[in-house]
């Protein structure tokens, strides 16, 4: 029977991976994609624990049932969306300075 | 919908469906972290995020479900391979790091999933059933979030649409910045 540890497990290996995709890549764009593993990893976690704790024990009791980890997820999304979007200028930004989007070429911060 | 009728436990057909898209994410997770091309740690991660909003239905979240399809596989996803389609000349190019520093990276990644496995199954799910059997979940309705939206969550709700207004001007201005000013240099001399 699928529980709260699978998803957990699942999670944490998502988290992992993208741990181990922001250490190991010198494209900017990799480690963006490391970082949107990690938010996943994040989400999953969310949803899972709002499925399987107390939400099923409000709608016992003849309550709605509580969506706060949905709510929570949503808005690690959005955040995600706009760091993406952030990110990609920035390295458009990079990249029309030195022509190369290699990380080990970013050494100084004003432009 | 197929899918809502499920008790919070979550039914036999579920088990080999989730092995599935659970074992498509890890190795799409598992391919981002492998593959050297920018290219396929793109289709790689189209996998991830994909088999990810799949899972979502088994946990009676289909709001989210489609809003992970929609805003990561339809539009963070286009947007990183429009940042890669900008951002090189040659999309296969390599761009290898040393070896003791990539297995460094692997070894601190998998250290961390290992204890957080360790920490989430072993200590926290070994205690933890509070779903009791008569408590079934069929699925949130977009009713619910959307009433938390606006009571419960207003302020973040707000916040979160002021800023998306400030990276949507933010980004104009960082990714075009720089442009206006060679354009300008061209023209006077």
């Amino acid at each position: 029977m699928i529980g709260l540890g699978h998803f957990l497990t699942l999670s944490a290996i998502l988290f992992g991976c993208g741990v181990a995709t922001i250490l190991t890549k010198r494209n900017a764009i990799g480690i963006l994609m490391g970082v949107e593993l990690i938010l996943n990893a994040a989400n999953v976690n969310l949803v899972a624990f709002n499925r399987f704790s107390w939400a099923g024990e409000a709608v016992a009791q003849g309550g709605a049932p509580a969506v706060d980890g949905l709510m929570f997820a949503m808005f690690i999304i959005v955040l995600a969306a706009a760091e993406a979007a952030i990110a990609l200028a920035i390295f458009l930004n990079f990249y029309n300075h030195f022509s190369t989007i290699d990380i080990e070429r970013a050494r100084m911060l004003s432009g | 919908m197929l899918l809502a009728q499920q008790p919070p436990t979550l039914d036999p057909v579920a088990p080999w469906l989730f092995y599935l898209f659970a074992g498509v994410a890890v190795l799409g997770a598992l391919g981002v972290v492998l593959s050297q091309q920018i290219v396929r740690m793109a289709v790689f991660l189209l996998f991830t995020l994909g088999s990810v909003a799949m899972l979502y239905f088994f946990l009676a979240a289909e709001f989210l479900a489609a809003i992970q399809l929609i805003v990561y596989v339809g539009g963070t996803l286009i947007l990183i391979i429009f940042g890669v389609m900008l951002t090189s000349k040659n999309p296969f190019i390599r761009l290898t790091v040393p070896l003791g520093q990539r297995i460094a990276g692997w070894g601190i990644g998998g250290l961390l999933a290992l204890l957080m496995i360790f920490l989430g199954v072993v200590e926290l799910a070994g205690g933890f059933q509070p779903s009791t059997p008569g408590a079934s979940v069929e699925h949130y309705g977009v009713a619910e979030l959307g009433q938390n939206l606006l009571s419960k969550y207003a302020l973040p709700f707000e916040l979160a649409g002021v800023l998306l207004l400030v990276v949507m001007i933010g980004a104009a201005y960082i990714a075009k910045g720089r442009h206006s000013d060679l354009a300008k240099g061209e023209e006077t001399p």
